[in-house]
């Protein structure tokens, strides 16, 4: 097997979390395909790391990975916060921006 | 192979080919379950599945800190956030299968399928018969150390960054978990209220000279209309009394 063909599961599964980002309604999940795509993004780096012999991919892969975390926080706080005023964690429910 | 090839790797290890696509598959398919799995606990449990099979790969391409972070941070505390986050909000928040946008899931699915072809197919085409150069010099002194000294030597300024953007966040989802209480009144406010107030004595409860002492009798003054005042206030007063009889 050639060691580049890491490369091409990562194409995969970075489009498994874009489709899941378009399908899903509920914020949580869109919120974990987001995080499968980020992890995508990581094999696809830790990879190039390997290819190149250097391991500045594996450092910005950590980067991410430490980002993703921040995301995390963040994005679950609004989640919750706006879970409180709608009662809703559905995406097609926060529209009020729409308006 | 080339003197100047030999050092590089062109095909991996059985072993390796073996996870490769044992994993692979296990992850490609825990990946589809995440989109379509109707719960969030089983999406978030799939995720999971795929972050464990990532972090595998990482050790088996001489990443072996990514790997122990990966599974620390990611399938460790992230996820336990997330499911934190699913338990908050309540477990039964399944997606609704109500289409919004006609016709929009049909595209979803023909954007993506189009997608991975755009992206696996050029990619298959660019790594056919590259070599990879393999990490064992850069891996020499040890794949932590070699990580930390490019993280304090070319990178400390993104390291500085990602650490105020870490206080940040914490900041902001104290800021927005943060839920200002009302202030409750305290028993002397509340007796202050009723002895300043029109009604001085106790409240009649409910049920006092009714014909039955359910909560939401009211009770029945001397003359026999319904008290209001005996209702508990956060009931349909209105449709009670009107149940009961006429108000004095």
């Amino acid at each position: 097997m050639n060691p580049a063909n890491y490369l091409l599961l990562s194409g995969v599964l970075f489009t498994i979390g874009t489709v899941g980002v378009l399908l899903r309604r509920n914020a949580i999940v869109v919120f974990m395909s987001v995080e499968l795509m980020l992890n995508a993004v990581n094999l696809s780096l830790v990879t190039f790391s390997r290819l190149k012999g250097t391991l500045d991919g594996q450092v910005i892969a950590f980067f991410v990975m430490v980002v993703a975390a921040a995301e995390v926080v963040v994005g679950l706080a609004i989640i919750v916060t706006i879970f409180r005023t709608r009662r809703s964690a559905s995406v097609d429910d926060a529209n009020l921006l729409k308006y | 192979m080339t003197t100047a090839l030999a050092q590089g790797i062109t095909h991996t290890t059985g072993w390796e080919s073996a996870i490769f696509y044992v994993l692979g598959t296990i992850a490609v398919l825990a990946a589809l379950g995440l989109v379509l799995a109707r719960s969030a606990i089983h999406c978030a449990l799939m995720l999971v599945v795929v972050q464990f099979c990532l972090a595998v790969f990482y050790f088996a391409q001489d990443a072996p800190f990514l790997g122990a972070v990966q599974i620390i941070v990611y399938a460790g505390a992230i996820m336990v956030l997330f499911l934190f986050v699913i338990m908050l909000i309540g477990i039964d928040s399944s997606d609704s299968l109500v289409e919004v946008l006609r016709g929009q899931r049909v595209a979803a699915v023909v954007l993506g399928f189009g997608f991975a072809g755009l992206i696996v197919f050029p990619t298959g085409s660019a790594i056919a018969g590259t070599t990879a150069v393999g990490l064992d010099s850069a891996n020499g002194v040890g794949n932590v150390q070699g990580i930390a000294r490019l993280l304090f030597t070319n990178y400390v300024f993104a390291f500085e960054i990602v650490s105020a953007l870490l206080i940040i966040a914490a900041v902001g989802a104290m800021v927005l978990g943060h839920r200002e209480r009302t202030p409750r009144p305290t028993q002397r406010e509340l007796s202050e209220q009723r002895i300043a107030g029109e009604h001085p004595s106790a409240w009649t409860g409910p049920g006092v000279y009714a014909d039955h002492d359910a909560v939401d009798s009211p009770a029945l003054l001397p003359d026999g209309s319904p008290a209001r005042a005996s209702l508990p206030e956060n009931m349909s007063q209105d449709d009670i009394i009107e149940r009961v009889g006429i108000e004095k």
